[in-house]
């Protein structure tokens, strides 16, 4: 990790690929990020943020259950995930206190329990691990779940990719015309939950949030079409997540918080100079020339 | 015809009520429309006109009474494309990126298969509703791009393009422009000949007295249903807005 060792953007680049955790990392964060991307387009769409940010601290204490029982720990969070939901919408239902309000006392709540369940049960979890993600020591059994777990959420946002934006969009047309609107509500939690679960192996729980907004932000300001947006996000997400894992390889920093302060500056960088939505407006500028 | 046959009426409602987590939104509320009838829906912001349509559309849940859409469950009607919703400009996020064809063509994703994969007829479909509403122009602009008056259009062509018999129009008339105001009454008048069934809120009450055969005034319950010349008195209407009297609402010459 000497800094003179770069000199080249070659070997900048070139010299961390000789490290297998390096591939490993680079290839499985990549993925990772392309599905948190995909998944970003809706979620910021829909105005779940708040939402996102819900699931993914409460898979806390299911990840840490799973462990304990041996159980697949994707398992145990997605159960958590989609609980917490349903638990804010019970109490939101039969009570009398604001929905935000609701979520951000339900969802610490789950991640206490974590933080409690952590200490109590002694095992090999690495609390450090799932607090702030481990990119670069991806086990290999990780890897399958992640892999399997990217491929289900992809699968399953491109076969309702149409039905998802109308969803978002207008769900009141949706339920006119007979489409499933409960199913789809629940299909992106579902989506949401294990997103955050493989996103968490990334760049932890706490961040995990940025992996599920920030792309789909990004793309929102720079296209006035939904297929674009998508397309964007997910390439933004996964620029990002390159980007990250070399500045900590090469700085030695933390990996994960690389990666959203990459995804970070891509955002500040498009809510600038963003053609028609940015603060300076390039577009219009450039047409006061012609 | 002299048994009662609900295939005579596109819409019954009887004794509707609907509540939301025990607040009462609407209650012992009753409608009955046939083919080629235009009824407004007439109250004040929160005496139940959304949740009326609502119900109507199944978007929520009925908690009494019983809603039939030509003689068969709401949930049929669904399937059957048989109601289109056009929504407020205001209950619609208009920043949302999407263009004018895209809109349209959600009125087809009902009677598509399940990747929504638009067929030759569904781009027929589209293609003819954007032009009844003179947006042919506009077909890849964005929503957000679009004049109040263009993005009630585009909403107006996608139930077009959904073929439904049944259109539920929330506030048709506000915040449009006078070219977009003109085109949705002669396409009223159109709807009207091909044999759809109109209920529109509003509040405009020069609109009511324009188009509409029958009026429905609510306020939480149904306050006066009828014809809209034996109906549409002051007095009904002060008791609809609840005490306020008609010459406020209609301006003093009227």
């Amino acid at each position: 990790m000497e800094l003179c060792s770069f000199l080249t953007l070659d070997s900048f680049i070139t010299d961390p690929l000789t490290h297998e955790f390096m591939r490993k990392a680079l290839l499985m964060s990549s993925l990772v990020a392309a599905v948190c991307g995909f998944l970003s387009s809706y979620l910021t769409l829909k105005g779940w943020a708040l939402m996102g940010d819900a699931v993914s601290h409460s898979v806390m204490p299911g990840v840490v259950v799973a462990y304990a029982l041996g159980l697949p720990f994707s398992l145990g969070a997605f159960i958590f995930g989609v609980g917490s939901v349903a638990l804010i919408g019970f109490i939101k239902q039969k009570s009398r206190v604001k929905e935000d309000t609701v979520i951000g006392l339900v969802f610490t709540g789950f991640f206490a329990l974590g933080i409690v369940l952590v200490s109590k049960i002694k095992s090999n979890i690495d609390l450090h691990s799932i607090l702030f993600g481990s990119p670069l020591g991806i086990s290999l059994s990780d890897v399958k779940q992640t892999i399997f777990i990217c491929l289900l959420v992809v699968i399953l946002l491109s076969i309702f990719r149409k039905d998802l934006m109308l969803y978002c969009f207008d769900p009141r047309h949706a339920k006119t015309v007979g489409i499933n609107v409960f199913f789809l509500h629940y299909l992106l939690l579902t989506c949401l939950s294990l997103a955050a679960v493989v996103g968490l192996q990334s760049v932890g729980i706490i961040l995990v949030v940025a992996m599920l907004i920030t792309p789909g932000a990004t793309a929102y300001l720079l296209t006035d079409k939904f297929d674009n947006m998508t397309v964007i996000s997910v390439l933004s997400a996964i620029i990002s997540s390159l980007i990250g894992i070399y500045v900590s390889f090469w700085f030695d920093l933390e990996t994960g918080g690389s990666i959203v302060l990459a995804q970070t500056f891509i955002f500040l960088f498009a809510f600038l100079f963003a053609p028609r939505y940015g603060l300076f407006k390039l577009k219009k500028l450039f047409a006061g020339y012609k | 015809m002299e048994t009662i046959n609900y295939q005579n009426f596109r819409i019954e409602a009887e004794n509707i009520c609907v509540d939301y987590n025990g607040k009462v939104a609407l209650y012992d509320a009753n409608l009955r429309l046939k083919p080629s009838q235009i009824c407004g829906l007439v109250g004040m912001n929160g005496a139940g006109k959304t949740t009326f349509f609502n119900a109507l559309t199944g978007f929520v849940n009925i908690s009494k009474g019983k809603i039939r859409i030509n003689g068969e469950s709401v949930r049929s009607a669904q399937k059957d494309q048989t109601i289109a919703y056009v929504p407020q400009n205001e209950g619609i996020d208009s920043q949302f990126p999407i263009s004018v064809w895209d809109v349209v063509m959600m009125g087809r994703y009902g009677s598509m298969n399940i990747f929504r994969c638009p067929r030759e007829s569904d781009v027929q479909a589209v293609k003819d509703a954007i032009e009844r509403v003179d947006l042919t122009d506009h077909l890849s602009t964005p929503i957000g791009n679009l004049s109040g008056g263009q993005r009630k259009r585009t909403f107006l062509a996608r139930a077009i393009a959904q073929r439904a018999s049944i259109l539920l129009l929330d506030e048709p008339f506000s915040g449009v422009d006078i070219r977009t105001e003109k085109l949705i009454s002669e396409l009223f008048i159109q709807f009207k000949n091909e044999g759809k069934t109109i209920l529109l809120s509003t509040h405009d009450m020069i609109h009511v007295r324009e188009f509409c055969d029958l009026v429905l005034l609510i306020n939480k319950t149904v306050v006066a249903y009828g014809e809209t010349s034996e109906v549409f008195t002051p007095e009904n209407i002060t008791t609809t807005f609840g005490g306020i009297s008609p010459d406020f609402l209609f301006g003093p010459e009227s």
